[in-house]
């Protein structure tokens, strides 16, 4: 028997979505570090916050998940 | 963001040694003596039928929850006073009267009142116990439905706060003795630790995105940075004086999206007004814009309180599971793969740990660069 809610299958959904936006994120800042190495340092900060805004939304529904099972 | 000149070789392996060590200690402690009380609390209210079975959501949530009792080890708990607001005033006694019963069967009497603590709660007792020996009257999603005092408790969460502004103040006025002391010298001990991460903060955070006038923010950038990540750590830390989660408690990080909201909106300049209220579109596409404009200034704290509390309480859940491995398929044989799987998960705690500090502060310096931008 198959037991668990909804929301679950959902923060799965979101997980996804963010796993693919996190890849292309962290794909396009090895090809901008490979083409100009010296520029590493600002091509990571500036990653590290799209990643966030990215990362943010799968936490959303990490949060949503929760109070769906609680 | 460069953090190699941060740490320098020595530093590295130390960090890599004391990584080893809380990874080691995260291990052994939740696992062979909080999950046995936990255990042994559910059997001794287990139905007839058989054994409960090991909730993993259940033990996660409940090691997550602030508390009014700090678990230190075996049986052994610091009992945290509790201290309400209620009808007839100011009501003080310790947790420890309610015996460790958290199920609301164990009545205290105080100053004319009778308390009852349900799932770390405290609620107004009912007169009578229900069917289950419980003070409390349940609705059919067993949630107490008795009146609550206003609790003003110290609790795990508030122990672990004060500690942790303890610990700011020993190591910031220490470093900024050093500064007056060691003028014109390099600086020494814990001021040398302390200076490459300040530096980081102002030339990796605060000057890219506030530009000239960065100095005034500096302050509060770096009081905020430091306090994410000194919590944040001590999150990491499974035996006192850590193992509270209080940057995992959405009250403490909406505090501090507050404080960043209040700086963009007093230091707001006329530009970024301007830019929310009379955007330089066509003026039919004001009716679309101005509300947009006005939401993104609530969304940007809110995305910051979420995503602070969030990551840090997604991973002390993932710890937690991924200890709880061993108790759900109740065999020794999955304990090392368990144990190796929390070391990894822990060591990118640490990494998680540093980052999300660096993300608060730096998209907070990020939200207050755009309203104190100068129009070109």
């Amino acid at each position: 028997m198959i037991t668990g809610s909804i929301a679950a299958i959902g923060a799965g959904l979101a997980a996804i979505g963010a796993g693919l936006g996190i890849g292309k994120i962290g794909g396009s800042a090895m090809d901008g570090i490979a083409r100009q190495p010296e520029a590493a340092s600002k091509i990571q900060t500036a990653m590290l916050i799209a990643a966030a805004f990215v990362e943010a939304v799968a936490l959303f529904a990490v949060v949503v998940a929760l109070m769906g099972n609680g | 963001m460069d953090c190699s000149h941060v740490f320098d070789f020595k530093v590295k392996r130390l960090i890599v040694v004391f990584t080893l060590l809380l990874a080691f200690f995260s291990v052994t402690s939740p696992a062979f003596s909080q999950v046995d009380t936990v255990e042994a609390a559910a059997n001794a209210h287990a139905e007839p039928e058989g054994k409960e079975k090991f909730d993993i959501g259940k033990f996660a949530l409940h090691h997550i929850a602030d508390s009014h009792s700090w678990h230190v080890i075996g049986d052994f708990y610091i009992q945290l006073p509790i201290i309400l607001y209620t009808d007839n005033g100011l009501v003080n006694f310790s947790s420890g009267a309610f015996l460790y019963n958290d199920d609301a069967k164990v009545v205290v009497e105080e100053g004319g009142q009778r308390f009852v603590k349900f799932h770390e709660k405290i609620y107004y007792a009912s007169e009578t116990a229900n069917a289950h020996g419980q003070y409390v009257e349940l609705d059919e999603k067993h949630h107490a439905t008795n009146a609550r005092p206003l609790d003003l408790s110290v609790t795990k969460n508030v122990v672990t706060l004060l500690i942790s502004i303890v610990i700011l103040l020993v190591v910031f006025l220490s470093v900024a003795k050093g500064y007056k002391t060691n003028y014109g010298k390099s600086p020494k001990g814990i001021q040398a630790w302390m200076e490459p991460i300040i530096i980081f903060v102002r030339d990796d955070i605060a000057k890219p995105n506030l530009g000239h006038k960065y100095e005034r923010f500096m302050p509060y950038l770096l009081t905020v940075f430091f306090f994410i990540w000194f919590n944040n750590m001590l999150g990491q830390i499974p035996f006192l004086p850590g193992g509270a989660n209080l940057t995992g408690n959405i009250a403490v990080t909406m505090i501090l999206a507050i404080a960043t909201f209040l700086l963009t909106i007093f230091n707001g300049n006329k530009y970024y007004w301007k830019h929310i209220f009379a955007p330089d579109v066509p003026k039919l596409m004001w009716i679309v814009m101005i509300p947009v404009e006005i939401v993104g200034i609530f969304t940007k704290p809110i995305a910051l309180m979420i995503r602070l509390f969030a990551n840090i309480t997604a991973g002390h859940i993932l710890m937690l599971s991924l200890i709880c491995l061993i108790f759900v398929f109740n065999s020794l044989y999955i304990a090392p793969i368990s144990i190796a799987f929390a070391v990894f998960i822990g060591a990118i705690e640490l990494l998680v740990a540093f980052i999300q500090a660096f993300i608060f502060t730096i998209l907070s310096a990020l939200f207050i660069g755009m309203a104190i931008e100068e129009h070109h």
